[in-house]
Order: C-alpha cells, then sequence, then structure tokens
C-alpha cells in the first residue's frame, strides 16, 4: 500500500504516497522529451516486445460436484466444470457427462471460480524486496510520460507473484505505472505464470493500457520541484495541451503525413484511436466527472477509474458513460481525497448498474481480493440490497476483464475461453477459505496439497523459508 | 433553581458511573481468554466491570437485560499495535502526530496530550469493535520513539486508559537508520543511553555536569529509568532472526527489562529462543513476503508456529494501516484459522485466534487483569456481532465500552445515507442530512 517505506513503522510522512504508488524518485533529468528521430511516414511496429508466453501441459479435467460460480453472475450447485486443452469445454449440473479420459476432481464441499484478475498492481515494478534498486514504478520526471512502457520495469523474479497465485487465487493481472505522473505510460496485461522474461507472462493479445492520474499525486511531486503542475487546475491545463498535441499527431497520422517518430505521441495516438485503454488512478467524484469532460473534449474513453473512493456519489453518471469503477473495500483516511470513503462503495456502484471492480493497488491485498469483496458485498447486504455471491463475484473476473479488453478470452467459465480455474476450499468468501488448486490455460500451476506446485521465484531460492507454505 | 443547579452538577458527576449496569443474556459467549464459547451465555456488568461471565449466570434485579438472541458476545477487541487516536488524515501534516522527527527529546516524549478522541478514525474504529487500542508513537529525533498509552475508544472525551504504558524503540533496519547507519551503532546508543539513564537513577546531578555531551534529555533520561526497572514494558520493533537474538540477549545486562517484540516477522525462525526467554510477541500475521532483507523468512505461518512453540503471541494490524483500519484486526485472526486447514501450513484455532486480539494483548502490555477479557473484574468492554466475528463482514450490533453503551454511528455512515441514491433531489445534496 505504501511504496517506499512498507516495512518500516516510522511511515508518516511518505504516507503522502500512499495510493497508487507515487513514491518520489531522485529527479534526474534526462530531458523531458523521448528521442526523436525519424524521416518518413513509416508503419511502426506496434508490437516490438511481443508475448512468448505459452500456456503449460495440462490435462483433461472435471471438476465434480462443485459449486460453480461463472464469473458473469451465474451460478450452479453441485456442477461440472470440465476442460481440456487448455480451454473451458463446459460447466453444467450434476448430470453433466464426463468424457473418458479425464482426470476428475472431486469438488465436495467446494467452490470454482474463474480466475481473479487484478486490475491494479505495481507487482514487478515495485516488487519485494522493496528496495531502492528495485524502485521501478514512476518515471517521475517528468509530468507526462505516455512514451513509458512498465514491462520495461517489470522484474519477473517478484515473490508478489507466487503469493498473488498461491493465497489469491491470481491468474492474470495488470502492472501498470505509479500515479507520480499525470499520464505515467502504458501498462502490461500478464499472465500469472512465471517466466525468465516478462514477454514470457504477457497476456497474449491483451491491449495496452495507459496510466493516467489526477489528484494529489502528480501536482504534489511536481509542484514540490516547483513545476508545473502544483494544482489541479494545472494538472487539467497540462492534461490538455498534451491531448490536444496529440490530437494534431494523431491527424498526420491519420492522413498519411510525415511525422518524426515520438514514443510518447504513439502511446496518446494509440488513446485516441481506441487502441489503447486509459486507466485512470482518480479518487474524488467532482475530478472523475471533469476528466469524463475532457475525454468527450479529446475523443477518448476512460475504461476504468481506480481507487474511485468516491465512485458511490456519481455512481449514475459512470453507469450512464460505460465507465468501471476499480475499487477498494474499505481503505480510507491515508489522504486527503481518500477521506470520504465508505465501506459501502463497491456495493453502492454496483446497485447503480456501473461496472464495478474490487482492485488491490497492493502486494498484500491483491492476495485476498476475494476477502475485499466479501466485505463490500456484506456492506451491502447490511443496506438492504440484494446481491448474491456469484453476482458479487463479476467484481473478481468478469469485470476487470471487460475493463482490460480481454473479456472475450478470459474472466469467465464461459466454453472456448481460457481455462483460468480457481478451486477453492470452501466458499470464497469466507475468510476461512484459501484456494487449492489453481488452473491456467488449463494447467495445473497451484496445488496446496502438492508442494512440487509451488512456485519459488529465483530470490527465494536458497534463502530462509524456501518453498514454505508461506 | 439552586437546587436544580445542584442536581445537574451531581448528575455529571455520576452519570458516567449510573450508565454502568447491564447484563446481557442469551449469548453465544466469548471470554477472550482461549476458551471454548458457550452458548446461552450471560455478562454482567456494574459499575462498568464485569462482575460475572459464563452459563447459568444470575442477573440481578433491577438491571438492564439485553437479549443477544443467540449472537456472538465478546469482549471487545484490543488493538494490539496502532496510531488510533494520533492521526487523523496521514497525509495531512497537521492532523498526524504519529512522529515528532524534529524534536530534542525522544523518550521522554509522551502521546498522551496527543490524542484526539473526537477524531473519524476513533468512530469508525469503534464501530468494527474495537474498544481498547495499544497506542505506540511513531518515531523522533532519538533512537527511542517515546512512551504509547493503552486507550480506549469510547464516545467521551478521555481516551487514556493507561498512560505512559510502553515504551517504543526500533531495532533493526529502522534503528539502525536512526543511531547512525549500523546495526552494531543501534545497540551501542541503546546501552549508552541505558546507562546514563541508570548514572541519573543513582545521580541526577550527573546529567547537569554531562552538559551538552549528554546522549539524553532529563525527560528522556525520567522515561529510560522506569524502562530499566522494568516499571514500562519496552516495545521492541525487530524482524530479522539473528536481530530477535540479539534483543533477547539484552536482558543479560539489564535484567528487569520487560520486553515485548513487535513484527518479529523471521521470529519462527527462533521461536524456541523466543519462548525461553517467556517475551511476548505482537505479529501482524498476514505479512508474508520478503518485503527487506529482515524478513527474508515471511511467512503466514509465523503466529502458528511461534504459538506452537510456546510463544504469547498477540495478533495485530501494522506494516499497513495502523490508525485507521483497526477492524481488520478479525479479519487477520480470521485468516490464521483458515490456515488450519492449509497443507504445510500453521495457524491458530478460533479460541486461540480470538484471544490472540482480545486478552493476549491486554497481557502484552501488563494489563490482563483490567483489560481484554470478560473475566470477572475487566472493564465492561461488550460486543454484540451479528454474525461470528472473525468471518468476513460481520459487524457489532452494540458495543459496551467501561459499561456504556456507544454510538456506533460514523461520519462515513452519514455518507453513505445521503448517496444512497446518488442524484440530487429537491434540494442539493448539502441540505440531505
Amino acid at each position: 500500500m505504501i511504496r517506499g517505506v512498507k516495512g518500516s513503522l516510522l511511515a508518516a510522512v511518505s504516507l503522502a504516497f500512499a495510493g497508487c504508488a507515487a513514491s518520489g524518485t531522485s529527479a534526474q533529468s534526462a530531458g523531458d522529451k523521448p528521442a526523436a528521430s525519424a524521416e518518413k511516414p513509416v508503419k511502426f511496429n506496434k508490437d516490438p516486445y511481443p508475448s512468448t508466453y505459452h500456456a503449460y501441459a495440462g490435462r483433461p479435467t472435471a471438476v465434480r460436484g462443485v459449486t460453480i460460480f461463472d464469473g458473469e453472475g451465474g451460478r450452479i450447485d453441485n456442477g461440472v466444470a470440465l476442460f481440456a486443452d487448455g480451454k473451458v469445454v463446459s460447466i453444467g449440473g450434476p448430470d453433466t457427462a464426463i468424457p473418458a479420459g479425464y482426470d476428475v476432481v472431486d469438488g465436495t464441499g467446494k467452490y470454482l471460480t474463474p480466475g481473479v484478475i487484478d486490475i491494479h498492481s505495481h507487482l514487478g515494478v515495485y516488487p519485494s524486496p522493496s528496495v531502492d534498486a528495485h524502485s521501478d514504478g514512476n518515471e517521475a520526471t517528468s509530468p507526462t510520460t505516455p512514451e513509458v512502457w512498465a514491462e520495461h520495469s517489470v522484474w519477473p523474479q517478484d515473490p508478489g507473484f507466487s503469493r498473488a497465485l498461491a493465497n489469491g487465487g491470481v491468474t492474470s493481472l495488470q502492472i501498470l505505472p505509479g500515479s507520480a505522473n499525470l499520464i505515467g505510460g502504458r501498462s502490461v496485461v500478464l499472465k500469472n505464470v512465471p517466466a525468465r522474461t516478462v514477454q514470457g507472462m504477457k497476456f497474449p493479445g491483451a491491449p495496452y493500457g495507459m496510466k493516467m492520474a489526477c489528484g494529489e499525486n502528480p501536482k504534489r511531486v511536481y509542484g514540490s520541484k516547483g513545476r508545473m503542475p502544483s494544482t489541479r487546475m494545472g494538472n487539467f491545463a497540462v492534461d490538455r495541451a498534451t491531448w490536444a498535441k496529440a490530437a494534431a499527431y494523431k491527424k498526420k497520422l491519420d492522413e498519411g503525413k510525415p511525422v518524426d517518430r515520438d514514443l510518447a505521441m504513439e502511446t496518446l495516438a494509440g488513446v485516441l484511436s481506441g487502441e489503447i485503454l486509459v486507466q485512470n488512478h482518480c479518487y474524488r467524484a467532482d475530478e472523475m466527472a471533469q476528466v469524463i469532460d475532457m475525454s468527450h473534449e479529446f475523443g477518448y474513453k476512460v475504461s476504468a477509474f481506480h481507487h474511485a473512493v468516491e465512485a458511490y456519489k456519481i455512481a449514475d453518471v459512470l453507469a450512464k458513460e460505460g465507465i468501471c469503477a476499480a475499487i477498494w473495500a474499505d481503505w480510507w483516511g491515508f489522504k486527503m481525497e481518500a477521506y470520504d470513503s465508505v465501506p459501502e462503495n463497491i456495493a453502492l456502484v454496483y446497485k447503480a448498474g456501473a461496472c464495478t471492480i474490487v482492485h488491490s493497488d497492493d502486494e498484500n491485498q491483491i492476495q485476498r481480493l476475494n476477502q475485499e469483496a466479501a466485505k463490500g458485498l456484506a456492506a451491502g447486504r447490511r443496506m438492504g440490497m440484494q446481491i448474491s455471491d456469484e453476482q458479487a463475484w463479476t467484481w473478481l473476473s468478469y469485470n476487470p476483464a471487460k475493463a482490460l479488453g480481454i473479456a472475450d478470452k478470459t474472466g469467465s467459465l464461459k466454453p472456448g475461453k481460457m481455462a483460468d480455474v480457481v478451486l477453492w476450499n470452501g466458499n470464497p468468501f469466507s475468510v476461512y477459505t484459501r484456494p487449492e488448486k489453481v488452473w491456467i490455460d488449463g494447467a495445473l500451476m497451484f496445488d496446496a496439497t502438492d508442494p512440487k506446485r509451488r512456485p519459488v521465484s529465483d530470490f527465494e531460492l536458497g534463502q530462509p523459508g524456501e518453498g514454505d507454505v508461506k | 433553581m439552586m437546587r436544580a443547579l445542584l442536581l445537574s452538577a451531581a448528575a455529571l458527576i455520576a452519570a458516567p458511573v449510573a450508565a454502568q449496569d447491564v447484563a446481557i443474556t442469551n449469548a453465544r459467549l466469548v471470554i477472550g481468554d482461549g476458551s471454548a464459547p458457550i452458548e446461552g451465555g450471560t455478562v454482567v456488568v456494574r459499575g462498568g466491570k464485569v462482575v460475572a461471565a459464563g452459563a447459568g449466570v444470575a442477573v440481578p434485579a433491577g438491571i438492564e437485560r439485553v437479549d443477544a438472541g443467540g449472537h456472538w458476545v465478546t469482549p471487545g477487541i484490543v488493538a494490539a499495535f496502532s496510531r488510533v487516536g494520533l492521526v487523523e488524515v496521514d497525509a495531512v501534516q497537521g492532523s498526524n502526530d504519529r512522529s515528532a522527527r524534529r524534536s530534542r527529546f525522544s523518550a521522554g516524549i509522551d502521546i498522551a496530550p496527543a490524542l484526539n478522541p473526537m477524531g473519524s478514525p476513533v468512530a469508525v474504529n469503534r464501530a468494527a469493535g474495537v474498544t481498547r487500542a495499544i497506542v505506540a508513537p511513531g518515531d523522533s529525533s532519538g533512537l527511542f520513539a517515546g512512551q504509547g498509552a493503552v486507550v480506549d475508544l469510547g464516545d467521551d472525551n478521555d481516551m487514556v486508559t493507561r498512560p505512559r504504558a510502553l515504551q517504543f524503540i526500533e531495532f533493526g533496519e529502522g534503528g539502525s537508520s536512526n543511531a547512525g547507519g549500523s546495526r552494531a551503532a543501534t545497540f551501542l546508543m541503546f546501552r549508552e543511553q541505558l546507562l546514563a539513564a541508570r548514572s541519573y537513577a543513582r545521580n541526577p546531578a550527573t546529567l547537569a555536569e554531562w552538559g551538552s555531551d549528554a546522549l539524553i534529555q532529563r525527560a528522556d533520561a525520567d522515561a529510560l529509568v522506569r524502562v530499566i526497572n522494568g516499571t514500562t514494558p519496552l516495545f521492541v520493533r525487530v524482524d530479522r532472526a539473528a536481530d530477535i537474538l540479539n534483543v533477547l540477549k539484552l536482558k543479560g545486562e539489564f535484567p528487569a527489562l520487560k520486553l515485548v517484540l513487535v513484527g518479529a516477522t523471521e521470529g519462527w525462525l527462533v521461536a524456541r529462543d523466543i519462548a525461553a526467554a517467556k517475551v511476548p510477541v505482537l505479529v501482524s500475521p498476514l505479512s508474508d513476503l520478503p518485503a527487506s532483507f529482515e524478513r527474508l523468512g515471511a511467512t503466514q505461518s509465523n503466529a502458528g508456529r511461534l504459538e506452537a512453540a510456546g510463544v504469547d503471541v498477540s495478533v495485530g494490524v501494522f506494516d499497513d494501516d495502523d490508525a485507521h483500519k483497526m477492524g481488520y484486526t478479525t479479519q487477520y485472526a480470521g485468516n490464521l484459522v483458515a490456515l488450519t486447514k492449509l497443507p504445510g501450513a500453521s495457524g491458530l484455532n478460533w479460541d486461540q485466534a480470538f484471544a490472540a486480539i482480545t486478552s493476549a494483548p491486554a497481557r502484552a502490555v501488563g494489563m490482563d487483569g483490567t483489560i481484554g477479557s470478560l473475566r470477572a473484574g475487566r472493564v465492561g468492554d461488550v460486543v454484540i456481532w451479528d454474525n461470528d466475528p472473525l468471518e468476513l463482514g460481520s459487524r457489532p450490533t452494540a458495543v459496551w465500552i467501561d459499561g456504556k453503551r456507544q454510538s456506533l454511528v460514523t461520519r462515513q455512515d452519514r455518507l453513505r445515507d445521503r448517496y444512497a441514491t446518488p442524484q440530487e433531489g429537491a434540494l442539493p445534496k448539502a441540505y440531505d442530512r
């Protein structure tokens, strides 16, 4: 939660950075603008660091006698789930025939869900151990850095990935740059499968995201350096000037005119053309409303507001605009813009018909997003809302998949989708429940009953507690 | 007129006592001392104190009766290590009294005057069932952070249950940065400051003789004397196994020290040494990442392994948000119960887990005769829950502190109600209350 100060009870001052990892880095100005050099209109390679992820071998598997949440709000009691060749084959009731050659897992008393998808993580860019040498999440040398790509900072040996898998059932996650900058750079969507390289973890075919931030962090980080922005109005001025430039750049591209290669403008043009999804850190309701107007002004769409602590105040607006709210259950009070948090936020947003997502922004809470959703669910029910467990699971898999542009591939247990599946040893909205097995693309990547199916990163090899249950 | 005035003055004085009698019946009663829940239990509070709790307890005549309807009734949660009352908004400096990095003083700092019982975090944590908290200062300019307090989260103006209830210090990485850059310097600084305090205790004039060479101020020396003679428990933040062993050795030179380990992330690696030293441990139990090189062995099984080795373990919420989210205490304890079902993991059973967030922290701070359970003689801090208190989303439906029924309405509830329908009505939202 608190970058750069976690692990210290001395925290306090740097708490200003809490919420989306805006830890300051020493400002080493390497020139504000990205290198620009090119002569002709050329087709730039849009995927120069392509995914080399491959699904590991799995066996045709049937889980039977299990309670299934399908991820889109459906539920099957005493159900049967079949998956093979990395894909969901079918889910159905107790009479579902199990074809020959399938391994059969008894799910009696257990629950089966799509894998959890965390839309807001800094694993890899702020990895453990959180030493200065690993602080790679904020290029805090310019308020707009659309040219940086989070994947170039991700350390695949971050032990946090394995914790998110084993304790949290997280099968996919978006790694974002921090929120020091108004425009922080491109995100990367990963499958939570260990690899030697980041490319080996990249979710095949996932669109890029672009991190934006409003509010306290950018104005504080740059204001304290005597630079613009130092106010919220400065935030918007810099954003709008940047969008205006991007619009002009895109116009040239669209007209086939020559442009100098500009990595920053390529990202922004990608947003304006709808190829890159905006993931916008924004707490306050009034500020979200202004961002929405800005998106209309320049013709882009906000995919999700992250940390939307005040989403409940404008839930109707979010529903109308089709913007997701990615929120915590109950974080509050760590900074001014998080002061008006209410535990019913998740449920109020859901009830207003807006796309609701439970996110972590935290290497610890990513290990129990199911528990965070459960708290939000309970708060809603105490208000008298009728929300079922299976509806609430949409906050953890289908909705984040939608906001990441991968809902056609994962996020629910529809036939043909990736077999990203978690078997829980009880109701996943109970505190007493943990993942028992996690499959990613049909391959068994974690098994609580088999120590050999517990990944150990290079960093933890040969250290105290190697291979421990953690 | 005069008579009326006198009466109301008397009423003001008497009110806190008069309101402190209640009997809660038909409870699934948890005493908090590690014993199993009692079905159909009763707890009787008189004069703000528990007089009896258990099955077949008679309800005195004339006392207010509350039927718990078979729901869980427990002692209030004791936040084992927190900053509740010291912080309103972390990043708003004027509202944050956690640390005093530019103070001339260190050990002598006493947080009591900084506590704000009317702050919204007090109400929010109270509504989550937290009735008492061990509050420690965050940091000073010196090696010792200062003196913490045990507080109540009652809806009144007096928060302090016991002032100067603990002294706080960090060893390990945090301590070495305070001491000048190495662990070696931390241990030397610690020893020199305690020896200076000891000299001062024998002859107060020594401090004046040292003049500007003195390592500590008079107020610091006074506080450290109480640490040396065991009057004030010394809460020590320490995580690395090797550091823990070195901290335990401090009792060799200062045998009266009452040590309490805070954090002890790698405690499980030296659990038998901790148990042998009879030093209690406060853990933030879900820390399972190698967040730094002094926490390489971090695991959620730490609490369970320590308990199994005979260490007195308390469960708290720190290394996270230690002022606002004390409500996580029950969730964290529940997670330790979950571990008992996980192959290869160590956790706590339900009764142990609940004791770890009530009587165990009370014992660690030397107050288990006063707070942390529903045994007779303890303060009347009682909570009725709508469900298993360790389960997610369970909430108190009634809370008493010192036998006094508490308001559970928070600022967050008011915001929720205002925006239950987000659209404005006939008038702006500002008129809606």
